[in-house]
């Protein structure tokens, strides 16, 4: 499955990826463009081979850590309207626990380490980048 | 004298104008040192943070790591993903 992808994201995709008779509990996590004010919908950006390395190695810690799990991401790019997902995360494992923690250590992980960027378009025509704490940097047209 | 990749992104690529370009540096050379180097060649990027967060060959890395010819730098904006 390609981890970073410009299309509407489907969980029932990431659920075939890691559900199995052996793993009786699954954890999704999805992220969606929130209504912000005036905002309208935010453009992804990636330095995309490296986002697709390090989802690796966050996909392989997750593994390493909870050995019968199963962990799948997918990180969509591009515009992505108010009310659709950016990022969606599967985790299934034998038991609930491990699939709420592996979920939950992707989810962290990628948001310290994956080189992905957000620039909110707003009801206006105006553009901002967004740093991590939420605040617009910069506006332009 | 060594020529290093470098790449910019989201706003970083705004002020410098490009998304990718090369500088020469004296080797052997640090990140911080390619940094300086492209403050001289892209004055937009005057406006960078002192200390941006970088990658080398693709993994985040402190400002004191050494850069060889043939390298990518990569200068990131704070991360946004998820």
């Amino acid at each position: 499955m390609m981890h970073l992808t410009r299309h509407p994201l489907d969980v029932a995709d990431l659920l075939a990826e890691v559900q199995g008779p052996e793993r009786g509990g699954t954890c999704v996590f999805t992220g969606t463009v929130r209504n912000d004010g005036d905002v309208t919908g935010i453009e992804y950006s990636a330095y995309e081979e490296m986002a697709v390395a390090e989802i690796e190695r966050i996909l392989g810690e997750a593994q390493a850590q909870w050995r019968d799990a199963r962990v799948m991401l997918q990180h969509r790019l591009g515009l992505i309207p108010v009310g659709e997902a950016s990022i969606a995360i599967a985790a299934a494992a034998p038991h609930r626990d491990d699939a709420f923690r592996a979920c939950r250590f992707v989810i962290e992980e990628v948001k310290k380490r994956l080189p992905v960027w957000k620039k909110e378009h707003h009801a206006d025509g105006t553009t901002a980048w967004v740093d991590p704490s939420g605040k617009p940097v910069t506006h332009g047209p | 004298m060594s020529k290093v990749s470098v790449r910019f992104f989201a706003r970083y690529a705004e002020l410098a104008g490009c998304t990718w370009s090369a500088v020469n540096v004296d080797t052997p050379a640090t990140v911080a040192d390619v940094i300086a180097r492209v403050r001289e060649v892209f004055p937009g990027t005057s406006a960078l943070p002192p200390h941006p967060l970088a990658a080398l060959n693709q993994r985040q890395v402190r400002l004191d790591a050494l850069v060889n010819a043939g390298d990518e730098v990569a200068l990131l904006p704070p991360l946004a993903g998820g």
